[in-house]
């Protein structure tokens, strides 16, 4: 068994879900109950793969690359097929493995207009597989193709089952991300050649770096080709204008997969690839990475104060979150990296519970124009409980999942890594400490116009307006449970992420001292 | 050394199985907050949920009185028995620390917080060669003054009672790289509780106050369209509350102080229907956040000022033995006070808490009275310390504490004069004594401070449970001009426990308020021949003004309510036995509390037998993790003065209204008074009603100024700038693809064959082409930028 996951364990995990989007190729398109079926138990048992691997995962040793494959793929670039788990790749496939079956639970009676759900739910079991392998890639062409097969499903999603302005900002979505990534594969390129044009492999590279001599110049221009590529995927201020627009116009399942996990492979990319490969260039784009993070977090604020809708709105707020993961990143101390993978996990849940909530009442009111909304407490008071519930989260309070990633971040900033500017950094604290204020601003002031007072006589005697359903309780719960867990329980995300951490700053460490 | 050890108290490590497991008390409340959450709808006969908040809250306070009865037994028993019992004498410094725990390893207690003691003293001497040193003034002071205090007789003989610290690991993770007081890579977090005087007294008042909400809500919030709710709120904000007071690192802090916020926030807009109430809600949540700012980046600066540790017996140990930098404390001390002026109502930021009236009655008694508003001055007492050595409170005249309290109990006491709402009057009347506690504190009076915060609790809640009972008498309303007057006939019982709540809260001679606010003054040592930590005489005469505004407004609410002719439309009766009950209680405790404390020369051996009770059981040994401090000399004339100047201001609001009901039985206010006569009296009478403005100048220049223009002009920069450099760039290389294809490539190959045959009607269709066809421009723009930036890299490497 456990020889079995060793070889064959993480490719399983990351192909069952294609293996399930061809099934459902085979599944006549009427018989949309198979279709669900056939989804929902592609995507469990991808989970129970994940499960089983984590299982077997050896949690004192989560800094090793385990399950570790590596064969030839494309030998003519020295491109492999080299696969492999670590403390940094865990708590985020945890993450995608949960999002995913219940983003298809939820599908079982919202599927978007125009319908069709065959097509649909193949998307997802795509993306799925796109995201997997992303995760566990340790080869950069592997992780380039990963990174863009989750582009094109999420093109068509949002092109295709988005709202009325879907062509733009599908098209935004895509092309926008693509120039990100066109500049990431400059940067791998310019990696291998100035490396030895002898390997693609992430660890290697990192040795290869260090032992050569290369100019700082060439490290940090390969540097900022790589930021452009992660930051308009996380997105940082100034890149982020696709996101409101993506997320707007996406269907309800898009947006909290969005949200949920796309987003998180720009943190990602710079976590895994960026900071261990350059830790030099790193520590010089330190400033100016803390810089746009703390931007990022007032800006995203008063832009969700400026929205209407209050689907924009939440999409707002993940520009002021991810500002706090970037901080946390750029303090480039493990401490302040932790914060980061904390708040990555913690934005997925909380941030996909709100698209959730706004998918549910978009359903049930037809809009989401917050002027039109209210006393949403009074109509459907479990769903209003549960908005309350998760824009406390969302706002970072302590005791839930939030305020694990906002506030060790905050703290990592007053003392970031040696060459970094302090003074800079201790700046950067106290806005991004002003932030919070911000963030419990915009979000209670939704809560209040959504939430609180009496509905509209518009929707007053509107009989589509009912409670929680059972498709909503079950693919809800877990997140909320889980937000409750991590904020009083944080040991079980930083344990894992630790080791792993302190192995990826090793380069960073050894070059300062 | 020598000095400190030298003004050090004589030390004994109290144990006993409940010291250790406070941490029971919250939970009981923690888990009854659970059941209701969840099983409260359900629950046979939902409108009886109130059983399951009760039968918690029972529990709790039986085990906060035992522990504290325990504490008491200890602390007696080891000052009947002597020298033989102080096992453990700090006064040796760290070496018999050390010894102390060995002794105690079993229990896993230990005195000195959650970190091995060698640790310590490793990060210690990483602070500096002269850790000890006494060149500093600083020092040189407080030594001074630890002799004054050993010399007039106070301090000596008591041997003071160690905390009793119990914590687990809460979670590890990454560092800084840099040396740790831990000394490895990771940082580890404790989570755990302290029992020591201060939080078991807490867990006394919480408990006590809370069981009596508890008991008063199920008569007031019966049949609230929420009541479950209600309950279930009352637990949680229960449970936090005494999470926070336990707590033994301030990350723990930060999280009980943010939990509570949050119960606020959920009982302030208990009926959120009405905009109103929501509003206040936000605000007040709002306003704390504001706070926070100060404490994330106070706690912070003390976390790398201390070596990376949020334990607070670390903290306090090293602002005592100089092993933090005056720069750090002063600026976490600063910090700080932000929290405190939020959380407890200071001037500035004390505008949420009379809106926070907008919640239930019990809620305003337990929470904005009570309890929760007390978590700052609560704060300052546990890391005092950092207050104490930060801000030069020993030996000084002025510093930004003491003032903001001195501040906030003149300017909140001005405004409760022109209140009309009762529960309003109390409000502020709760901001000028929070102001009270601050001040005490400022100026070196933990005790008094402590003290105040004790007897406050039982009066301020034995008065809004009482104006509780008037609105439940008088339909609702709290209007004392519109809807009352001349009760005391009509509800005897109300008025009786009324009239004792305000004359503790005036502070008469002998109800609870007198002595805490007594020794106050004292500790301001501004009253010649107090001996007290500095010469605050600025202050004492800040705090008499207060004492003078507060008898005044309680005389004026007193008429308004209880003489006077009844004006309302209702017949007003005594509440019920549910309500009554609780009031008794609470009258009868503001009446004995008091004498916890009493001055040690005063009733001749009564007064050193029994004198100063509160500050041998709760104020903790100076020395080792608390600055050895004064206690001013307890004065006659002071005390004299104080009063006089309360019976002055109360003698002359009776007599204003004495006449005016002599003209008119009916009238609540002079129509042709200075106001109407005197421009400067009409100006200010418009500040106070203004509450000075401050509302207009938060919510309509900062917060609807963010709220509007400035996120307006951001949101408008992200359409109209960086969105639209995409679009124009976009636009203008789909021109430039067009004009190469056009002119280069059809142009020059396939130009000479159709040349002629472009017709205007082409252009236009083309032009058209070009505005609606964003998918090419973005993507040529992409791709084009693409492959400058390609070409950058090949050339640069």
């Amino acid at each position: 068994m456990t020889e079995f996951l060793n070889d064959w364990g993480i490719s399983l995990m990351v192909f069952l879900p294609l293996v399930g989007a061809v099934l459902l190729a085979f599944v006549p398109a009427k018989d949309e109950e198979s279709i669900k079926l056939v989804a929902l138990v592609a995507s469990l048992a991808t989970a129970a793969v994940g499960v089983l691997l984590i299982w077997n995962f050896d949690f004192d040793a989560a800094q090793t690359l385990q399950y570790d494959v590596n064969t030839g793929w494309i030998d003519i670039v020295n491109a492999r097929y080299h696969v492999a788990l670590d403390g940094i790749s865990l708590p985020l496939i945890a993450l995608t493995l949960l999002v995913v079956p219940l983003v298809i639970i939820y599908s079982w009676n919202h599927i978007p207009a125009p319908g069709n759900p065959k097509v649909f739910l193949m998307l997802i079991l795509v993306l799925h597989t796109g995201m997997l392998g992303s995760f566990v890639a340790q080869d950069l062409v592997l992780f380039f193709v990963f990174f863009e097969v989750v582009l094109l499903p999420m093109y068509f999603m949002i092109g295709v089952w988005g709202g009325e302005d879907r062509l733009y900002a599908a098209i935004k979505f895509f092309l926008y991300t693509l120039f990100g990534s066109a500049l990431m594969l400059v940067s791998f390129l310019a990696l291998y050649w100035s490396a030895g044009s002898t390997t693609f492999d992430m660890v290697e590279l990192a040795q290869e770096v260090a032992a050569r001599d290369i100019s700082l110049t060439t490290q940090v221009l390969i540097f900022g080709g790589m930021f452009l590529g992660f930051g308009i995927k996380v997105p940082m201020f100034p890149f982020h204008t696709w996101l409101p627009d993506a997320h707007t116009q996406a269907p309800t399942q898009g947006s909290v997969i969005l949200a949920a996990v796309l987003l998180k492979l720009g943190t990602y990319g710079f976590v895994r690839i960026a900071i261990p490969i350059l830790p030099e260039a790193a520590v010089e784009w330190a400033p100016w990475i803390g810089l746009l993070s703390v931007i990022g977090i007032i800006y995203g604020a008063l832009g969700c104060l400026a929205q209407t809708d209050m689907k924009r709105l939440i999409a707002f707020s993940s520009v002021a979150h991810m500002g706090y993961v970037m901080l946390g990143i750029a303090t480039l101390t493990s401490f302040g990296i932790n914060a980061a993978i904390f708040g990555m996990v913690a934005h997925g849940l909380i941030t996909g519970m709100l698209f959730f909530i706004a998918g549910s009442i978009k359903d049930r009111y037809h809009t989401l124009e917050i002027k039109r909304l209210g006393g949403l407490l009074v109509q459907a008071p479990r769903m209003g409980w549960i908005l309350g519930f998760c824009t406390m989260a969302s706002l970072g309070l302590p005791g839930l999942a939030g305020f694990w990633g906002e506030f060790p971040a905050i703290l990592a900033a007053y003392n970031p890594a040696d060459g970094v500017s302090q003074t800079l950094f201790r700046v950067y604290m106290v806005i991004a400490a002003i932030g919070t204020v911000f963030a419990a601003g915009y979000l209670l002031w939704l809560l209040q116009r959504t939430a609180f007072g009496t509905p509209s006589e518009e929707f007053a005697e509107d009989p589509e307006i009912t409670d929680m359903v059972a498709t909503e309780w079950i693919s809800w719960t877990p997140l909320l449970i889980l937000i409750v867990v991590f904020g009083f329980v944080p040991g079980i995300i930083f344990g894992i992420t630790n080791p792993a951490v302190i192995e990826g700053l090793q380069a960073l460490s050894q070059g300062a001292r | 050394m020598s000095i400190f050890a030298a003004a050090a108290a004589e030390t004994f490590q109290p144990s006993d199985w409940l010291f250790e497991n406070v941490w029971i008390v919250p939970a009981i409340m923690a888990a009854s907050f659970l059941y209701i959450l969840f099983f409260g709808k359900t629950f046979p006969g939902k409108d009886r949920v109130h059983y399951v908040g009760l039968a918690a809250i029972t529990v709790a306070l039986g085990f906060s009185l035992a522990t504290a009865f325990m504490w008491v037994t200890q602390y007696e028993d080891n000052q009947s028995h002597g020298s033989e019992a102080s096992s453990a004498f700090v006064g040796e410094g760290i070496v018999s620390t050390v010894e102390a725990d060995e002794k105690e390893e079993s229990s896993g207690a230990s005195g000195q917080g959650c970190l091995a003691e060698d640790n310590r003293v490793g990060s210690l001497q990483a602070a500096g060669e002269d850790e000890y040193a006494l060149g500093t003034g600083l020092l040189t002071d407080s030594g001074e003054l630890a002799v004054e205090a050993g010399e007039d007789g106070k301090g000596e003989g008591h041997i003071k009672a160690k905390s009793v610290v119990r914590c687990l690991e809460w979670f590890s993770t990454g560092s800084f790289g840099g040396d740790t007081a831990q000394g490895s890579d990771n940082l580890t977090f404790n989570i755990g509780t302290i029992a020591d005087g201060q939080s078991i007294m807490m867990l006394v008042v919480v408990t006590f106050i809370s069981f009596l909400v508890h008991l008063y809500s199920t008569e007031y919030v019966k049949g609230d369209r929420r009541y479950v709710h209600y309950y279930a709120f009352l637990s949680l904000f229960t449970a936090s509350m005494l999470f926070m007071v336990l707590s033994s690192s301030t990350l723990q802090l930060i999280v009980g102080w943010e939990l509570v916020g949050v119960c606020s926030f959920g009982l302030i807009g208990h009926w959120w229907e009405e905009k109103p109430n929501s509003d206040a809600a936000l605000k007040a949540f709002l306003t704390n956040r504001v706070g926070d700012i100060g404490l994330l980046v106070g706690m912070i600066v003390l976390f790398f000022g201390a070596g990376q540790t949020f334990d607070i017996e670390t903290i306090n140990y090293l602002a005592v033995h100089d092993g933090l930098s005056q720069t750090t404390m002063t600026v976490a001390a600063l910090c700080l006070m932000t929290a405190v002026m939020s959380k407890s109502g200071q001037f500035i930021l004390h505008t949420w808490l009379p809106d926070a009236m907008a919640g239930p009655t019990p809620v305003s008694a337990l929470i904005h009275a009570a309890t929760m508003v007390v978590a700052g001055v609560y704060m300052i007492g546990r890391l005092y310390p950092v207050f104490w050595f930060g801000l030069t409170i020993p030996g000084s005249s002025l510093n930004a504490l003491a003032f903001v309290g001195a501040l906030t109990v003149v300017g909140g006491g001005a405004l409760a004069f022109v209140q009309n709402d009762v529960k309003k009057v109390l409000a502020y009347s709760t901001v000028s004594q929070l102001g009270y506690m601050v001040l005490a504190l400022g100026v070196g009076a933990w005790t008094a401070g402590m003290f105040h915060l004790f007897t406050h609790a039982f009066f301020k809640a034995c008065l809004f449970l009482g104006a509780g009972a008037l609105s439940h008498a008088c339909h609702h309303s709290f209007d004392m001009k519109a809807e009352m007057g001349g009760l005391r006939k009509r509800m005897p019982v109300t008025f009786a426990t009324f009239m004792v709540g305000t004359l503790a809260l005036v502070g008469v001679f002998p109800f609870a308020g007198f002595w805490s606010k007594d020794e106050i003054l004292v500790g301001t040592g501004g009253f010649p021949s107090t001996n007290a930590n500095g010469n605050y005489t600025l202050l004492l005469i800040m705090g008499l003004i207060g004492a003078a505004m507060t008898a005044g407004y309680m005389t004026r609410v007193i008429w308004l309510v209880f003489f006077g002719e009844y004006r309302g439309h209702v017949d007003p009766h005594d509440p019920p036995a549910v309500m009554k009950y609780p009031l008794i209680a609470l009258a009868g405790l503001s009446v004995i509390t008091g004498f916890l404390n009493f001055p040690s020369d005063w009733f001749g051996g009564l007064g050193t037998r029994y004198g100063l009770k509160f500050e041998q059981w709760v104020e903790p040994g100076g020395g080792s993790t608390f600055p050895v401090i004064g206690h001013g000399d307890s004065n006659l004339a002071l005390a004299v003065i104080a009063s006089l100047v309360g019976i002055g201001s109360a003698a002359f609001v009776w007599n204003y209204y004495q006449k005016l009901y002599a003209k008119d039985p009916n009238a609540t206010e002079v129509t042709d008074g200075l106001r109407s006569r005197n421009k400067a009296a009409a100006g200010g009478y418009a500040l106070l009603e203004n509450k000075y403005y401050l509302d207009h100048l938060y919510e309509g220049a900062i917060a609807d100024g963010t709220k509007g223009p400035l996120a307006r002009a951001a949101y408008w920069f992200n359409q109209n700038v960086l969105d639209e450099i995409v679009n124009t760039a976009g636009r203008t290389s789909t021109v430039l693809g067009r004009f190469i294809y056009r002119f280069i490539d059809q142009g020059a190959i396939d130009g000479s064959v159709n040349l002629s045959g472009r017709g205007a009607s082409e252009s236009g269709g083309l032009l058209r082409k070009v505005q609606s066809g964003r998918i090419r421009q973005y993507a040529s723009l992409m791709f084009g930028a693409a492959t400058v930036l390609a070409a950058v890299f090949i050339v640069a490497i």
